[in-house]
C-alpha cells in the first residue's frame, strides 16, 4: 500500500522559498507532493547576482540556480508568471491570477519583499523605476542604449550596485542619499568615505544630504528637484531606498502580519499550516534582507516540514559584502562604536587598508573592513562563536588572516553541520564536507564544481579552504591547490610548462601521462590550455591537436547560439577597396547569408552560415581567415592617420597593415587586439589595446595592457620608439614575452597587472633580450598557415570537421 | 519481452573508417539531429546534438573519456547515459549504435517515443 503523499504549496518562486524546499526534498524526498507559484517568468535565479547581470559580468541563465529540469527531476509542479491573489484558510486551497485553485495540507508564503516607491510627485512618470527583478535589470540594460544620465536614488547597497551597472553601461550616473555618508547602515564614517572616495575614482558622482522633493519632465522624467531647490539633470531615475515585506496576500487571508509576517522560532504563522520564510517574514520583531538569514530559516521550516528533530531558529547575526564596484567592503554584526566597547583599528593611508573590530566585554561583537577583507569570515566566525579574546594578542585578531593553519581551520571545526558556508547558493558545511570525503575532492574549484559552493561571488572560497583544510588535515596544500590549471591535476601552470621544456614532452597526452593527470584525457580547462603551452614552446615541431580545441578555433569560425557560425575575412588594418568589397558582398548573397555587420575591430563580419557551407564559403571568398575566433591577434585597428586627417602626424593605416601581416595567426594565451593612432586624438582608442601605438611629436608610443572589455584598463606605457621598425622589433618581444610567461586565458591586461608594468618594461628595453625574444617570435610565425586555405585544400578536414550526414 | 531490435530502426550513417577520434560527427536522420563520437578507445557514442541547457551544439564540443563538454557554457555530459554532469543536471538522449563487418556504422533510432531519458 502506497502512503498518500500530503501537498506542498508554495507561494513565491525566490531563493529563500525554493532553498527551503530543496532542503525539504532531500530529508524527506517522498512526504510531499509540491506546487510552486513564482509570479516572474524565470525559474528560481540568484538575485543577489543580479548586480553582475547589469554590471555585464554574468548573463541571466548565469545567475539560475534551479534550472526548469531541477523542478521536473524533484516532481514538482512549477507556474511561472502566475500569481496567488487569494488564500482560503479554511479550505486549504490557494487561488491564482489566472484562476488556477490547488489546495495544500501545508503552505509556505515566501513572497518577498517589494521596492519601496518614494511617493514623490512625477513618480509615474516614464523613465522612473526599482531595482529589484531581472524585468528591471533588462530595462535598465535597454535604456542605456538609449539614455545617457542616470539618477540613483539610495546611498545603499543596493544603489551603489545600480550606480556601478550603469557606469558600466557607459552612463553618467549620480547616486542621490539623504545623509552625509553612504552606506551608513553597513559602515562606520572612515570606511564610508574611504568608500566613497574609491567610488567617485570610478566616476560615480554624489549628491549627499539630497532630499528629493520632485521628478521633473513632461512624458518621461528630464530631472529631480531636490527640497533645496537645485535640480539634476536625469533620463532615467531609480529608487533603491529600501524594500517592504511583501504581505497584502496574507494580511487578507487573515495572517497576523507586523509589518513582515510574524513567525516563531519553527516558522509557523498564527494560521495553522500556514508558514512563511525570507524576505516577507518577520522574526522576533526583524526582516532579513540578507541570504544567509533566510537560508538558515528555510534550513529550520525544512527540516521541521520533513518530521525531522531540529532546533529552533534563533535569529542571525548579519554580515555585509559590496560586490561589483571593484572595492573590498566588509562589515559584520554591531562594528559602530558605543558606550562599552572598545574598537582594534588598523587604518594604512598609503594603501588604503582600514580595518576596525569592535570589542565588548572581551567578545568581538563587529567588524568593518576596507580595502582588504580576508579577515571578514574568520571575524564573522568569532563574532558568531563568542570568542573569548581577552588571551589573544590585540593586533593578532587582525592580522592572522591565512597565516598559521590552524588558526582559520579550527573556526569551521566549530561550525555546525548546518551553518551556510556559501550565501549565494545556499550550501552548508555538512554538504561540503560530506562532498569532501565521498567524493574524494582536493582543491576549491573540485569544490565548486560538485557542490556549486563559490561558485557565484566567490566570498566564501577562504571558508570552503578551510573546510578542505579542516577535513584533509596535512594532506591538504592549500597554496598549490589555488593555482592548479585546472581540477584534473595538482600542477601549477610554472610547473606544467617547466616539465614540458625539461622533460621534452611532445605531446598532450603525454604530459598528463608524466605529471599523473587525474583523469586520463582531462577536461575542456586544460586540453586547450596544453595545447596551447606545447605549440609554443616547440612552435617548428608540435603538431596542432584540434581535439583540444574550442569549437571556433577548431572550426576557424564564430558559433553563434543557433549553431550557425559566423565568418570574417581578413582585412589588413581596416582597410580594404571596391574588388574585395564586392566579392564580400556576392559571396554574402550567393550563401544567403542573413547578416552583414561591422565587428567592433572594423572588420565584416558574415553571421547565420551553416557549418557544411563554410569550406565552399571560404573557397569563394578567396581572403584569409580574420581569426575573430582565436586565442591569437584578431585585428589591428587604425584611423585614418596623415594620409587623409589634418591632424594625423604618423601613417596609422600602414603602420596597422604591417603589424597585422607580421602577427596574423599567432597563437597567443587569449585574444590580442592592437590599435594604431595617427596622432593623440587616439581615434584608434589605443589606450584600450593589449597594445596600442599613438604617433606623437617625433616618434610612437607604445601603450601595453590596455583593455575595453567587461574589465576596463587603460594601457600603460612600455615605450616611446622613433620608427616603425622599431614599432615592429618592440611588439615582437612584448607579444613573445606574454606568450611564454602569460597563463591561458590571461588576457594582457591582466598579465600585465600580476607581473607589473616595470617588469615588462625592463625585459622589453633589455637590448639582448629583446633580440632573443624577437628570434624566438620569428620562429613561431615562420610556420603558420592559413586554416581557411588548409580546409580548401584537404579532403579530410572537410571531412572531419564540416560534413554534416543527413539520412533520406 | 520485446529486444532492442524490435523497438529501433537501424539507420546506416558513416563507415567507422571515415569517422575521426574525438571528433563529433552531425547525422540527421528525420526530425532528429545525432551528435556521433569515435571515442579514443575505439568505443562509439551517440547522443542528441542538443544541449538540454542552451541548446548548445554538442557534436562540437570537446570530448575527454566518455564524457563531451557543451561548447556554448561547458556543461559535461556522460555520453553512455547522456546524464549532465553535477553541479548542473537534466540529460540528453541516447542512441544505440553498431557496426557491421564492413565497418560501416548504424544508429539505432526509437520508433516510438519511449525513448525519453
Amino acid at each position: 500500500m502506497t502512503v498518500k503523499k500530503e501537498k506542498l504549496v508554495l507561494v513565491g518562486n525566490g531563493m529563500a522559498g525554493v532553498n527551503a524546499v530543496e532542503h525539504l526534498l532531500k530529508l524527506a524526498p517522498d512526504k510531499y507532493e509540491v506546487t510552486i507559484f513564482g509570479s516572474e517568468p524565470h525559474p528560481n535565479y540568484n538575485r543577489i547576482l543580479l548586480s553582475y547581470v547589469l554590471s555585464g559580468d554574468s548573463k541571466v541563465e548565469d545567475i539560475v540556480i534551479h534550472p526548469y529540469e531541477w523542478y521536473a527531476t524533484n516532481n514538482i509542479t512549477l507556474y511561472t508568471n502566475q500569481t496567488v491573489t487569494s488564500i482560503d484558510t479554511v479550505t486549504q486551497t490557494v487561488t491564482s491570477d489566472k484562476g488556477l485553485t490547488v489546495s495544500y495540507d501545508k503552505l509556505i508564503l515566501a513572497t518577498g519583499s517589494n521596492p519601496f516607491m518614494i511617493p514623490l510627485p512625477g513618480a509615474d512618470k516614464e523613465g522612473v523605476m526599482a531595482y529589484r527583478t531581472i524585468r528591471d535589470c533588462e530595462i535598465m540594460i535597454e535604456s542605456a542604449k538609449k539614455y545617457k544620465k542616470a539618477i540613483v536614488i539610495g546611498g545603499g547597497l543596493l544603489g551603489l550596485e545600480a550606480a556601478r551597472g550603469f557606469l558600466n553601461l557607459g552612463m553618467k550616473v549620480d547616486v542621490v542619499h539623504i545623509v552625509d555618508t553612504i552606506m551608513e547602515r553597513q559602515l562606520d564614517r572612515t570606511a564610508s568615505k574611504m568608500l566613497q572616495a574609491a567610488l567617485e575614482e570610478q566616476g560615480i558622482h554624489f549628491l549627499l544630504e539630497k532630499q528629493s522633493a520632485e521628478i521633473i519632465g513632461d512624458k518621461r522624467v528630464t530631472g529631480l528637484k531636490f527640497k533645496d531647490g537645485t535640480v539634476a539633470e536625469a533620463d532615467l531615475i531609480v529608487m533603491a531606498v529600501g524594500i517592504r515585506p511583501n504581505v497584502a496576500l496574507a494580511k487578507e487571508a487573515g495572517v497576523e502580519c507586523n509589518p513582515g509576517i510574524i513567525v516563531n522560532d519553527y516558522l509557523q504563522t498564527n494560521v495553522p499550516n500556514v508558514f512563511a520564510v525570507g524576505e516577507c517574514a518577520m522574526h522576533r520583531g526583524i526582516a532579513y534582507g540578507l541570504v544567509a538569514p533566510l537560508y538558515e530559516q528555510g534550513a529550520v521550516l525544512a527540516k521541521h516540514l520533513a518530521g525531522v528533530e531540529t532546533g529552533p531558529y534563533e535569529g542571525s547575526i548579519l554580515y555585509t559584502k559590496l560586490k561589483v564596484s571593484g572595492v573590498d567592503v566588509f562589515s559584520g554584526g554591531q562594528f559602530v562604536d558605543a558606550e562599552g566597547t572598545k574598537a582594534i583599528r588598523i587604518h594604512d593611508e598609503f594603501t588604503g587598508v582600514y580595518k576596525k573590530v569592535v570589542i565588548k566585554e572581551n567578545k568581538i561583537i563587529g567588524a568593518v573592513l576596507f580595502g582588504d577583507t580576508a579577515d571578514g569570515t574568520r571575524l564573522m566566525q568569532m563574532i558568531r562563536e563568542e570568542t573569548d579574546i581577552s588571551g589573544m594578542s590585540k593586533t593578532s585578531i587582525l592580522t592572522d588572516s591565512g597565516g598559521g593553519s590552524g588558526g582559520a581551520a579550527s573556526g569551521v571545526a566549530d561550525m555546525k553541520n548546518d551553518a551556510i558556508i556559501c550565501g549565494c547558493n545556499g550550501v552548508t558545511k555538512g554538504t561540503i564536507c560530506s562532498a569532501i570525503r565521498d567524493q574524494g575532492l582536493t582543491t576549491v574549484d573540485e569544490v565548486k564544481n560538485c557542490t556549486t559552493a563559490s561558485r557565484s561571488c566567490g566570498g566564501c572560497k577562504p571558508l570552503v579552504s578551510d573546510l578542505l583544510a579542516f577535513t584533509l588535515g596535512d594532506s591538504y596544500d592549500k597554496n598549490a591547490a589555488k593555482e592548479t590549471i585546472c581540477g584534473c591535476t595538482t600542477h601549477t601552470r610554472d610547473e606544467v610548462v617547466a616539465a614540458i621544456r625539461d622533460k621534452g614532452l611532445s605531446n598532450v597526452r603525454e604530459v598528463m601521462n608524466v605529471m599523473a593527470w587525474k583523469n586520463e584525457e582531462g577536461c575542456s580547462k586544460c586540453r586547450p590550455a596544453l595545447n596551447y603551452y606545447l605549440g609554443m614552446i616547440s612552435p617548428e615541431t608540435y603538431k596542432d591537436d584540434s581535439t583540444s580545441r574550442f569549437v571556433n578555433e577548431r572550426m576557424h569560425a564564430n558559433i553563434q547560439k543557433d549553431g550557425t557560425y559566423s565568418v570574417v575575412p581578413r582585412i589588413y588594418g581596416g582597410v580594404t577597396n571596391p574588388t574585395e568589397l564586392k566579392r564580400i558582398a556576392e559571396v554574402a548573397e550567393q550563401f544567403n547569408v542573413p547578416t552583414v555587420k561591422f565587428t567592433g575591430g572594423q572588420r565584416l563580419d558574415l553571421l547565420g552560415v551553416k557549418k557544411e557551407d563554410l569550406t565552399a564559403m571560404w573557397e569563394a571568398l578567396d581572403m584569409p581567415s580574420g581569426y575573430a575566433y582565436g586565442k591569437a591577434l584578431r585585428t589591428v585597428k587604425t584611423c585614418v592617420g596623415e594620409t587623409f586627417c589634418r591632424f594625423g602626424t604618423g601613417d596609422s593605416m600602414a603602420v596597422g597593415i604591417e603589424l597585422e601581416k607580421r602577427f596574423e595567426r599567432l597563437n597567443t594565451p587569449a585574444k590580442v587586439k592592437l590599435a594604431v593612432s595617427g596622432c593623440p586624438r587616439n581615434c584608434a582608442e589605443s589606450g584600450i589595446k593589449d597594445l596600442g601605438v599613438v604617433s606623437v611629436d617625433g616618434g610612437w608610443e607604445l601603450y601595453a595592457g590596455g583593455n575595453g572589455g567587461v574589465k576596463v584598463r587603460v594601457g600603460d606605457l612600455l615605450a616611446t620608439v622613433k620608427t616603425e621598425q622599431e614599432i615592429i622589433e618592440y611588439t615582437e618581444a612584448y607579444l613573445q614575452y606574454y606568450r611564454e610567461t602569460g597563463k591561458y586565458g590571461e588576457r594582457t591586461s591582466e598579465w600585465v597587472h600580476r607581473v607589473g608594468i616595470e617588469h615588462v618594461r625592463e625585459v622589453v628595453m633589455n637590448e639582448e633580450e629583446r633580440k632573443q625574444l624577437c628570434e624566438r617570435m620569428d620562429k613561431a610565425l615562420s610556420v603558420t598557415q592559413d586554416p581557411w586555405k588548409q580546409a580548401i585544400d584537404s579532403k579530410k578536414i572537410q571531412r572531419d570537421l564540416y560534413e554534416v550526414v543527413e539520412i533520406k | 519481452m520485446k529486444t532492442q531490435a524490435e523497438q529501433v530502426v537501424w539507420v546506416q550513417a558513416v563507415s567507422y573508417e571515415d569517422l575521426a577520434f574525438n571528433t563529433g560527427k552531425t547525422i540527421r536522420y528525420q526530425d532528429e539531429e545525432v551528435a556521433l563520437f569515435k571515442l579514443r578507445s575505439g568505443k562509439l557514442q551517440a547522443i542528441q546534438n542538443r544541449c538540454p541547457h542552451k541548446e548548445g551544439v554538442l557534436a562540437e564540443g570537446i570530448v575527454c573519456d566518455d564524457h563531451v563538454f557543451c561548447p556554448m557554457h561547458d556543461r559535461k555530459i556522460h555520453l553512455p547515459s547522456g546524464l549532465v554532469q553535477a553541479p548542473d543536471t537534466g540529460c540528453v538522449k541516447t542512441y544505440h549504435t553498431r557496426v557491421d563487418d564492413e565497418g560501416t556504422i548504424y544508429i539505432g533510432f526509437p520508433t516510438s517515443e519511449e525513448m525519453a531519458c
